[in-house]
């Protein structure tokens, strides 16, 4: 039997861990060895983005990792993007409210990204927000309500702010 | 019905599967099956050569793997060629794969061995120690190649033709000779794929005490792959059952079937008695997958000092791959929806459809249709241009009336029908988008641009799609004892927002809140006949067969109830699940209650139960509690099949700037006008619309399959495979009409396709009209973009 690592992350505020050989990598970790399938495997080549998950909070292809170079990381995954009473966050909302999905294959590496944008960038013009997404492939929805809910999460962010 | 129930018909509600898929509960194929077995193909690295052995011995050592089969290990109908799925007198010479290769391999990546293994690593492990001797044969690459067909791609089949068919109506080549002006065109369309971000997955569990199978496959069509699957793998149908979970996106890819790999996976589960998985990776669905849209073709146009047809005389090459298990329907809908909004005088339409070394060709979203687009709008433009008309103006000239509908082209129909349009309105599409786009106010912008030294350009492209082919689809609807509504349909979701048009159908025809209405679509486990989802057909032919269903459990709810409430079914309406007396709210029964009325069973289990007791009507002891010809419960199987296909149609106009030094091409401006009748989501339907367009203009920019004379697919990934990104994609202006089918209760036409359908002849227009330089081949790169200009004024300046 190969050799396996033990890896041990935090995924959505929980302390994870499982042994598997060196060449895992990150997306098939999360996906079968969690068993968090959330995070989707499009490409394998680090091109369609729709394995991107928040690595230290900085969105990254989880298909160009190995598991144990993040060992000890913290991770957000789409399954994290929300409150843990699974409700949906702002961004989430934004996509239900926006016709941001069709098919769901992508939107996870999108939720994810735009969480991340988001945090750096809370007022884009749609120019900035079409640019944000601008790394992640959808087939479906031809990118026009992805925008819009990028937009619309900002302004679901400010409210809330807002509101406190 | 008299109030607007909300999340009715037409209404543009917010999505009910979008919570599950926004946090992560999605139930994709390889979600599934976390402990099943994987596995890992091998594929052919060669266009076309022989198979004279495969050596396994260093392969059977890893550790982790379990089983290697190869075209030798498979036995009674798995051994045989797979079906061809649609055959046609036409097709003479149709060609099918085998599940593992037998002998000989046609195409870049056609699968020789199966390898499963404890997980996918150790069977691309194994699959990679796996030595097969082949004898490479020269491939055939490329139309021109196949169609000169000084090599063979099959050695049986003559000129690499697998069929060739004519359809014509009156004599074209003789109104054409008799024509005071004639135009000749040579048009191509480069091969592109559907590519949707979820490739194909099968996962199969046999269940030996029950003896029965369960397939979970990302297809399209899971009724007729458990037919497949059964025949093939010689179970009883009743034995097998077919789930298409959540699927990332299908866009024709997924149609055709049974994949070798929907027949293999199960076939080794039940091998193994083990649960066996396959997901495939990017690379794979490029080589084995399918491809489209690569046609040659040739017009020639005779017409008259207005611009209008005489004859049109259209000559197709088709590249259809090394295999034909689809048939020809492709080739058949571009000979046929070419014609768009049209009246073409006397028309003959003949294609080729040609083998080459290279993927097998089956329907990508629009299936032949914006191949036919571009053959019909680039002949408008060069009749307008030869005539110095405008545009709008040969078009109008030759549009079929409104009052002429039905219109009748006289051709046979991808259905085998006629090709008979229902309705529409083709100038008041044309006004609209005129309108939209600001036809008559470009050219005073183009001056304007001019003086900045911009170089801009204006295109127009009309589509007319056959949508709702037949033969059927069904629906079943059940109200529960609870008050919850369960409906089921056979056909199958890739992201159209079936969970939520249905429940609209459902909610309007039933008076039910949606938020109480669940659909399940694709489980043969729900529903048993069903047909697929493909050529736009599923709001069309699902939406009404679910409304049939619903409208009679609609008409038996309203008798039961006016029986218990001792009112006629006449003066009663349903209100948010509530049947109540018209203009008499206290008199009234709830859908729940009326459902437990609706079966006369000696138990109750729950308070609702027990409640209806008041309502019950002293039973009569002379009848049976069932009456003759009645069943128990609140719930009633629908079926919607059409006397033919229902025509929708569009128009798109699009403003692109081409810089004068770098040849790069920019969208400014995309406009659409968009018919499809009745709209159950204008949401949804709006969102088809932008992928499609998406598509349209990755396919007149960005995608082409390019493949080397060897018959090597050189951009076999994402990183050259060119799928546009959100800054590729314009932002859409929409305008709609709705001139609703006449041929179904719901006057609903398909839409899935549309947005896809004129992108390429539309970008096309735009950057001729810019360039003043023919554009007859897509896609158009800015490098092709910057040669065509060179090549050009060199053409001029010859004397």
């Amino acid at each position: 039997m190969s050799e396996l690592h033990t890896v041990e992350l935090t995924v959505n505020g929980v302390p994870r861990t499982a042994d598997v050989p060196a060449r895992r990598l990150l997306s098939d970790f999360l996906r079968h060895d969690l068993e968090l399938t959330g995070t989707h495997v499009g490409c394998e080549h680090g091109v369609c983005g729709a394995c991107t998950v928040l690595v230290d909070g900085d969105p990254m292809r989880s298909c160009l990792l190995f598991a144990v170079s993040v060992n000890g990381a913290s991770i957000t995954t789409i399954e994290g993007c929300g409150p843990a009473t699974g409700e949906l966050g702002p961004v989430q909302q934004a996509f239900l409210e926006c016709h941001g999905l069709q098919c769901g294959f992508c939107t996870p590496g999108f939720v994810t990204t735009i969480t991340a944008y988001l945090e750096e960038n809370p007022d884009p013009t749609e120019d900035e927000a079409r640019h944000a997404i601008a790394g992640n492939l959808c087939r479906c929805t031809g990118y026009q309500n992805i925008v819009a809910s990028v937009l619309r999460a900002a302004e679901l962010k400010r409210e809330a702010k807002a509101a406190i | 019905m008299s109030t607007r129930v909300l999340g009715a018909l037409g209404e543009p509600i917010a999505r009910r599967e979008d919570p599950r898929l926004l946090t992560g509960r999605g139930r994709y194929v390889d979600d599934f099956g976390q402990r099943a077995l994987e596995v890992a193909f091998v594929r052919s690295p060669h266009a076309h050569a022989r198979i004279l052995d495969i050596d396994v011995t260093a392969a059977v050592d890893v550790e982790g793997l379990v089983a290697i089969y190869t075209y030798d290990d498979l036995e009674g109908r798995v051994a045989e060629p797979l079906p061809i799925l649609i055959p046609h007198p036409a097709l003479t010479h149709g060609r099918t794969q085998y599940a593992l290769a037998k002998d000989e391999v046609n195409h870049v990546g056609e699968a020789v061995a199966m390898v499963v293994a404890a997980d996918r690593y150790v069977a691309e492990d194994a699959a990679g120690l796996i030595q097969v001797d082949y004898q490479p044969l020269p491939p055939v690459v490329g139309i021109e190649a196949a169609r000169e067909a000084s090599m063979l791609v099959h050695q049986d089949v003559p000129g690499n033709v697998a069929a060739n068919m004519v359809q014509e109506r009156g004599d074209a080549r003789a109104a054409i000779a008799a024509a005071p002006h004639v135009i000749e065109l040579d048009l191509a369309i480069e091969r592109s794929a559907s590519t949707p971000l979820e490739g194909k997955g099968v996962y199969a569990r046999w269940d030996a005490d029950d003896a029965s199978l369960r397939v979970y496959s990302a297809t399209q069509a899971s009724t007729s792959v458990r037919s497949a699957i059964a025949a093939k793998l010689d179970l009883p149908p009743d034995r097998v059952e077919v789930i298409a979970p959540d699927v990332g996106g299908g866009f024709g890819v997924k149609i055709v079937h049974p994949w070798p790999e929907e027949i293999l996976v199960p076939w080794a589960a039940i091998r193994l008695g083990q649960e066996v998985k396959w997901t495939e990776d990017r690379r794979e669905h490029f080589v084995s997958a399918a491809h489209e849209r690569g046609q040659l073709q040739h017009i020639t146009a005779g017409f008259d000092d207005d611009g209008r047809l005489l004859g049109l005389d259209v000559r197709i090459w088709h590249d259809n791959g090394a295999y034909t298990p689809y048939g020809i329907v492709v080739p058949i809908v571009t000979s046929t929806q070419l014609l768009g909004p049209y009246k073409p005088g006397a028309y003959r339409v003949e294609f080729d459809s040609l083998y080459t070394n290279t993927v097998t060709v089956t329907p990508y979203r629009g299936a032949g249709r914006p191949q036919g687009c571009f053959a019909m709008e680039r002949t408008m433009d060069a009749i307008a241009a030869r005539l110095g008309l405008d545009r709008t103006v040969v078009r109008e000239r030759n549009f079929i009336q409104p009052d002429e509908m039905p219109y009748d082209h006289g051709l046979i129909f991808q259905d085998g029908r006629p090709l008979i349009y229902d309705s529409g309105d083709y100038p008041a599409t044309l006004a609209k988008i005129k309108k939209l786009v600001g036809w008559d106010d470009f050219e005073a912008y183009r001056e304007q641009a001019q003086a900045e030294g911009r170089r801009v350009g204006i295109g127009l492209a009309c589509y007319v799609e056959g949508t709702g082919v037949g033969p059927y689809e069904g629906g079943w609807v059940k109200v529960e004892t609870d008050g919850s509504v369960v409906v089921a349909t056979g056909l199958t979701t890739q992201g159209q927002g079936h969970q939520t048009a249905f429940a609209q159908v459902v909610a309007s025809e039933l008076g039910v809140p949606i938020d109480r209405v669940t659909v399940v679509t694709g489980d043969t486990r729900r529903f048993r006949y069903a047909v697929g989802t493909f050529a736009s057909r599923a709001a069309v032919m699902s939406g009404n067969a679910i409304a049939a269903a619903a409208r009679k459990v609609r008409h038996k709810a309203l008798r039961i109830a006016a029986e218990a409430l001792e009112a006629d079914p006449g003066d009663l309406e349903i209100l948010d699940g509530v049947v109540q007396v018209k203009g008499a709210p206290g008199a009234s029964i709830p859908l729940s209650t009326v459902a437990v009325l609706s079966n006369p069973l000696r138990y109750a289990f729950d308070e609702e139960t027990k409640r209806a007791t008041q309502f019950a009507t002293v039973a009569d002891p002379d009848k049976p509690p069932v009456a003759e010809g009645d069943e128990p419960g609140l719930e009633a199987t629908g079926y919607y099949s059409p006397p033919r296909s229902t025509f929708a149609n569009g128009m798109h106009a699009a403003i692109v700037e081409t810089d004068p030094d770098t040849a790069e091409i920019k969208i400014l401006r995309y406009c659409v006008v968009h018919d499809c009748g009745t709209l159950i989501n204008p949401r949804i339907v709006e969102g088809q619309i932008h992928g499609g367009v998406a598509q349209g203009v990755g396919g007149a920019l960005y995608e082409r399959m390019v493949y080397d004379q060897d018959g090597q697919l050189l951009n076999a990934s994402f990183m050259d495979f060119l799928m546009p990104y959100a800054t590729e994609v314009p932002v859409v202006e929409t305008d709609h009409l709705q001139t609703p089918s006449p041929l179904n209760p719901l006057g609903i036409k398909g839409a899935g396709e549309a947005g896809v359908i004129p992108g390429a002849a539309v970008i096309a227009a735009a950057i001729e009209d810019a360039e003043g330089i023919p554009i007859i081949r897509m896609p158009i790169s800015p490098s092709e973009l910057y040669e065509l200009r060179h090549a050009h004024s060199a053409s001029k300046e010859r004397p």
